[in-house]
């Protein structure tokens, strides 16, 4: 071997050289992991409905059982992303940026609806939230519905994702210099105009990846959703339910179907946030 | 305002831009009490330590930023904004970075950034905390020049934290010194060298040697040596005096108040500085002498006094009276 091609096979390397050796190794298991945990079983799923085409899958996400339970799914999902940003970051401020007793215990607490099994949290909810429960009875006396509705989806939704936002934005708030927040006063600034000129900008990223993260598990929760939402049709059924429903009928190709229409929004809704999210790093991401 | 870590010079900074409240007395601009009025209305430039740039604003941003906040009423147009930061840019030398953003500068250049934002808002008093804390001598150097012009220029009342006492003598008109949390003197540059108050100014500003002495009656004793010090009727009883390296020579006449062995000798260009233990001191001194007066290596030689200043031990051990001035 000359060393002109050796150059030239360096100038082309697949990676730049470093002191830590082992890319090829890593780098193989990250591509067979992938592959069989997250690529394969999609492909799987997309083989077995491809069967039915575009023009099937169209007829199922029009089916108006289908389509109702898509769009619940989906819209209380966001909503309640969206409740949990709000809230995740009240509570992520609050546990990172003041010292009160109890501080490490609440803080402990976020991580709950992680660890619990979603049908328990599921069955809690229900009970508390029952026109008989603690919460419902009161409600029910301010003629407020929850278990058995679409609220019922949204509060169990709410609960489950809120440790995503708060565990993504909880970092990037303790790398927020308070003098950030002291200099922007000097300069006059009310508290209001720190909140939003100072401080929000930094957190967008995080705040955008805690969102998608609670809406994408909000799409694909079932176990707490079934217990609380009473599984109407057409007004509080979930498109997971209705998966297993149809599996449960051996209607595999109507399974796979639905199955294939959530996969395919999930991956556009996920897409569009990060797509939000790099240019929001760009743009407010200089650190 | 000079003092070590922890002396309380940041917190009383920090009083005075209203970032922390005071427990007792109160702080007035020109006359005018401030002590309740918040920070935003204070109008206070305040240079932060670590800088506190928005890391997500441009240069120029940041710079206009304290413009920005202002109530629609009393903010100036876009194009007077843009003006003041173009000047502020320039001011500071960075006119061709006004859209960068504060990770492309270096530490210096962040810096300056931040002294023209605080600056913007055209400040009634400029506070900087160690605003130079984190940069190389060098560029220190530079700033602290720079920081002299500024100040020359804008005339604004400006306090300066740092725990560098050569820093603080070269910028400052007035010196305040602060020890654990308590004023110990304030003057210009040459009272804090030439007339320190306490002990710990003497120590602190510049170097000092401390000798364990005994006052009775009127005579300072060293050992078994008198010093000819005017104690000014201090009390009997342990005191310490202090004197600057620069302040003990050899002693030409062959007499002096003090004795100390030579331990080692260096060439300097100007002469010879001989490394001197004293008697009955633990701590060795240099003493620079001309080569033609310059001592053998082991030599006993006696050494004077220019000039010192005693303080007497008190009850406590840590505090001190002042006795004035010796010699």
């Amino acid at each position: 071997m000359t060393s002109p091609t050796l150059a030239g096979r360096h100038a082309r390397r697949f990676k730049a050289p470093s002191v830590i050796p082992g890319f090829g190794v890593t780098f193989g298991y990250t591509l067979l992991y992938l592959g069989l945990v997250v690529l394969f079983p999609l492909a799987t799923l997309v083989w077995r409905s491809s069967g039915l085409g575009l023009s099937g899958l169209y007829q199922i996400a029009l089916e108006p059982r289908v389509a109702a339970s898509l769009q619940t799914t989906f819209a209380v999902s966001f909503l309640a992303a969206g409740i949990d940003l709000f809230f995740g970051l009240i509570a992520a401020w609050t546990l990172t940026r003041y010292q009160f007793p109890g501080r490490r215990l609440l803080d402990a607490f976020v991580d709950l609806p992680f660890a619990l099994p979603t049908a328990v949290a599921g069955i809690s909810l229900a009970a508390l939230y029952a026109p008989n429960g603690w919460f419902g009875a009161p409600l029910a006396d301010l003629g407020v519905k929850i278990a058995f509705t679409r609220w019922g989806i949204l509060v169990a939704l709410v609960f489950i994702g809120l440790p995503f936002v708060v565990r993504t934005v909880q970092p990037i708030i303790a790398e927020l210099e308070t003098e950030l927040e002291e200099a922007s006063a000097t300069l006059g600034a009310s508290r209001l105009q720190t909140v939003v000129r100072v401080l929000l900008p930094p957190l967008v990223p995080a705040l955008l990846t805690g969102f998608a993260l609670a809406f994408a598990r909000g799409v694909g929760e079932y176990g707490s959703v079934i217990f609380i939402s009473g599984n109407i049709a057409y007004v509080s059924e979930i498109a997971p339910l209705l998966i297993i429903e149809k599996l449960e009928q051996y209607d595999y190709a109507g399974a796979t179907g639905i199955a294939t229409i959530m996969l395919a929004i999930s991956f556009v809704a996920l897409l569009v946030i990060n797509l939000i999210q790099a240019w929001s790093r760009k743009r407010f991401g200089h650190v | 305002m000079l003092g070590p870590s922890g002396s309380g010079k940041t917190t009383l900074l920090r009083v005075i831009a209203g970032l922390n409240a005071p427990d007792r007395g109160r702080v007035y601009f020109d006359g005018q009490d401030a002590t309740n009025l918040p920070v935003q209305d204070r109008r206070v430039g305040f240079v932060f330590q670590n800088y506190a740039l928005f890391k997500h604003r441009t240069v120029g941003d940041n710079i206009a930023y304290g413009l920005n906040v202002r109530p629609r009423h009393s903010r100036p147009s876009r194009e007077q904004i843009r003006a003041r930061v173009a000047e502020l840019l320039k001011f500071v030398q960075l006119e061709s970075l006004g859209s960068r953003y504060p990770s492309q500068l270096s530490g210096g250049q962040r810096q300056r950034v931040a002294l023209a934002r605080a600056l913007a808002i055209e400040p009634r008093v400029l506070l900087l905390d160690e605003p130079f804390g984190a940069l190389d001598a060098r560029v220190r150097k530079d700033l602290r020049r720079w920081l002299r012009e500024v100040h020359k220029e804008t005339g604004l009342t400006t306090i300066f934290v740092t725990h560098d006492q050569d820093e603080a003598m070269e910028l400052a008109d007035r010196v305040v010194v602060l020890n654990e949390g308590s004023i110990e003197q304030i003057g210009t540059p040459s009272e804090i060298y030439d007339q320190p108050v306490s002990p710990f100014v003497i120590s602190f500003v510049g170097e000092a040697v401390a000798l364990p002495v005994n006052v009775e009656a009127g005579r300072v004793t060293f050992g078994d040596r008198t010093l000819h010090i005017d104690t000014h009727g201090l009390r009997s009883g342990p005191a310490r005096v202090f004197f600057r390296p620069a302040d003990i020579a050899v002693a030409t006449n062959g007499a002096g108040e003090l004795e100390g062995r030579v331990e080692s000798l260096r060439r300097t260009p100007a002469g010879v500085r001989a490394t001197i233990a004293i008697d009955g001191y633990d701590q060795t001194l240099e003493i620079d002498s001309p080569l033609d007066q310059a001592a053998a290596l082991g030599d006993r030689v006696p050494l004077s006094l220019a000039n010192a200043r005693i303080f007497t031990v008190s009850d406590t051990k840590t505090d001190y009276v002042d006795a004035g001035e010796g010699i």
